[in-house]
């Protein structure tokens, strides 16, 4: 299965608007599943529609300390980096805000006094949405801190299974799974981009476009993702990242121009591709280069 | 003093734009000389590029740390890669490396190593600098792209901008604050003493506007909202003070779609300044104008 993940650096430069329509006109020539990485903001399924009948709660395996078999030893506190374990005196005090859910308290105690259990921090909503499209989302609870739990848990998401392992089958397949990131260049977009095949940076073009849309093409560099860029709201701005991207060598797949009529659709709900058909053959085109791109 | 950061949900409402035209209003009026600004978005830090700032100093940001495995003493066991949980430590051809990108830096692979071949390295993963511009003293930071602890990071900047703010006796800190409702957006909120929420009526806007909401709230943080783009979608903007005015959240600002906010980002200024006499220049001028007297008021 060829995944593509579509980012950006700055926020609100389109990539839900780019992420919906091209999942839409993929939708046509195979199967597709979506999966809204924006765990803190999360709004694809406010233009795609999705009947999401299933909720599955998420988060991060903290620890709990027995404390029959616990001895006081300190070795949970001494393993985690955290500082989400400690012991003072007679107690086992656990933080569960701090841990990263990394297991290494567990693995060390001496005693095997401690068992994980899910303290949740999010939930992943899944369903299926008018056109077929197989659809997930994460959804971070409100004044939790880390995201990327909860990512983890989505990317492994399968509409045949609900939780297990994408199958071989469905890999094996010619099926398309298109990623929604966050804004930003930071842990979350990193692991949205991880593993996948084509990174689509959506960008429009003014300088905080562009220094963001900088950042964000040099983690698809270090992870050795091939990117190509789409234009939003061309017109705009200046001309400064048609040039940026024709010194990287970083491919321009589509202009989307400032239209009002767009931010109109947009708002109100509706995919680019629904507001303004015209641009289904843009996309297709889009969808055909990077497939081409990515299996020559 | 009084710290005010700027806060949306959802990305490229406007928040760099608002904060940029804060600068140059409060430049003219009772409080000139008397702020101090902190850019809080440090994976995507685009304050400077309107301010222009003149940086005095900088110093390296040491994030998380990094395992990486002596190549000398690893007998090639693998028993590291039996306890990481993020996929970090990748086995090729008998050989094992530590992938930076995917270490969370838990050092449970160090504990679990039998040679004692695994080591924690600290990562310098950014920058914190202070500058000067011409509205006043910038406190702003620059992670590195994919790197972890930008909440650490904002901290970081909040925490100097206050310092001088307190040592030179500025009245406000303006915080421009990152997207999202994540660890970024609490470091850049907690402690704060009014947060503006800079939304623009559309589906993704309002409904990231809720959560965001929901966040300041969390943090006892009073909140107003202003709308950006506001005549785009007529019914949004109705939509969102409908929703606040039953909140008791005062919306003090409807600014409209108006191309000019962007040809000011071209130009590397704040609308305010490029074109006084524009659309969204006059509705921010009268946005401030209503924020205004918050800042001034004795604390409660």
């Amino acid at each position: 299965m060829m995944q593509i993940v579509i980012a950006s650096g700055k926020g609100g430069t389109g990539k839900t608007t780019v992420a919906t329509s091209l999942a839409q006109v993929a939708a046509e020539r195979g199967a597709v599943r979506f999966l809204d990485c924006d765990v803190e903001a999360p709004n694809a399924a406010l233009f795609l529609h999705p009947v999401l009948e299933t909720h599955r709660d998420v988060g991060i395996r903290v620890p709990r300390v027995d404390a029959q078999a616990c001895t006081y030893c300190g070795k949970c506190a001494e393993v985690c980096q955290f500082h989400a374990i400690a012991v003072v005196g007679k107690k086992v005090l656990v933080f569960d805000d701090l841990c990263h859910g990394c297991g290494s308290c567990t693995w060390h105690c001496p005693e095997q006094a401690i068992s994980e259990h899910l303290a949740v921090t999010g939930v992943i909503d899944s369903g299926t949405t008018p056109e077929g499209i197989a659809f997930a989302q994460g959804v971070m609870n409100v004044g939790q801190t880390m995201g990327v739990p909860i990512l983890r848990e989505l990317k492994q998401w399968t509409p045949a299974t609900g939780d297990a392992p994408p199958s071989t089958s469905l890999r094996a397949s010619g099926a398309l799974e298109i990623r929604d990131a966050p804004p930003g260049a930071s842990c979350p977009v990193v692991e949205t981009m991880r593993g996948a095949d084509f990174a689509l940076l959506v960008t429009e073009p003014t300088p905080f476009g562009l220094h963001d849309l900088k950042q964000v093409a040099a983690i698809a560099h270090d992870l050795g993702i091939p990117a190509g860029v789409v234009i939003n709201r061309d017109g705009i701005g200046d001309a400064a990242v048609g040039t940026w991207c024709a010194d990287r060598g970083l491919p321009i797949l589509l202009r989307i121009p400032m239209e009002r009529r767009i931010a109109e659709a947009i708002a109100s709900g509706q995919t680019l591709v629904d507001a303004v058909p015209d641009y289904r053959v843009g996309f297709q085109e889009l969808l055909e280069r990077i497939v081409a791109g990515v299996n020559p | 003093m009084k710290q005010l950061v700027i806060l949306s949900g959802k990305g490229g409402t406007g928040k760099t734009s608002v904060t940029a035209a804060f600068a140059h209003l409060a430049s003219q009026g009772p409080l000139a000389d008397r702020i101090l600004l902190a850019d809080a978005d440090v994976d995507a830090a685009n304050l400077e590029l309107v301010l222009q700032p003149r940086r005095l100093d900088t110093q390296p940001f040491r994030g998380g740390q990094v395992a990486v495995i002596n190549e000398d003493t690893c007998v090639h066991c693998g028993d590291c890669e039996s306890v990481c949980r993020f996929d970090a430590i990748i086995e090729t051809d008998g050989r094992w490396t530590i992938d930076p990108i995917a270490c969370d830096g838990c050092a449970a692979c160090v504990y679990q190593c039998p040679t004692d071949s695994i080591a924690m390295q600290e990562q310098t993963v950014g920058e914190c600098a202070r500058s000067d511009s011409r509205y006043g003293p910038l406190h702003h930071a620059h992670l590195s792209p994919g790197q972890e602890n930008s909440g650490k990071l904002v901290t970081q900047v909040r925490q100097r901008a206050r310092q001088q703010a307190l040592d030179e006796q500025r009245q406000v800190v303006i915080v421009d604050g990152p997207p999202g409702i994540g660890c970024p957006v609490i470091a850049a909120v907690s402690g704060a003493d009014l947060a503006l929420l800079v939304t623009e009526p559309t589906v993704s806007g309002i409904h990231d506007l809720r959560r965001a909401l929901q966040t300041v709230q969390h943090f006892g943080v009073p909140a107003l909202v202003c709308i950006n783009k506001a005549d785009v979608y007529p019914a949004g903007a109705r939509e969102i003070e409908a929703d606040c005015a039953a909140q008791g959240i005062p919306t003090v600002g409807r600014i409209p779609f108006d191309l000019t906010v962007a040809s000011a980002m071209v130009a590397g200024e704040a609308v305010t300044l490029y074109r006084p006499d524009a659309p969204a220049s006059l509705a921010l001028s009268a946005l401030w104008a209503r924020v205004l007297p918050f800042l001034l008021e004795a604390p409660a």
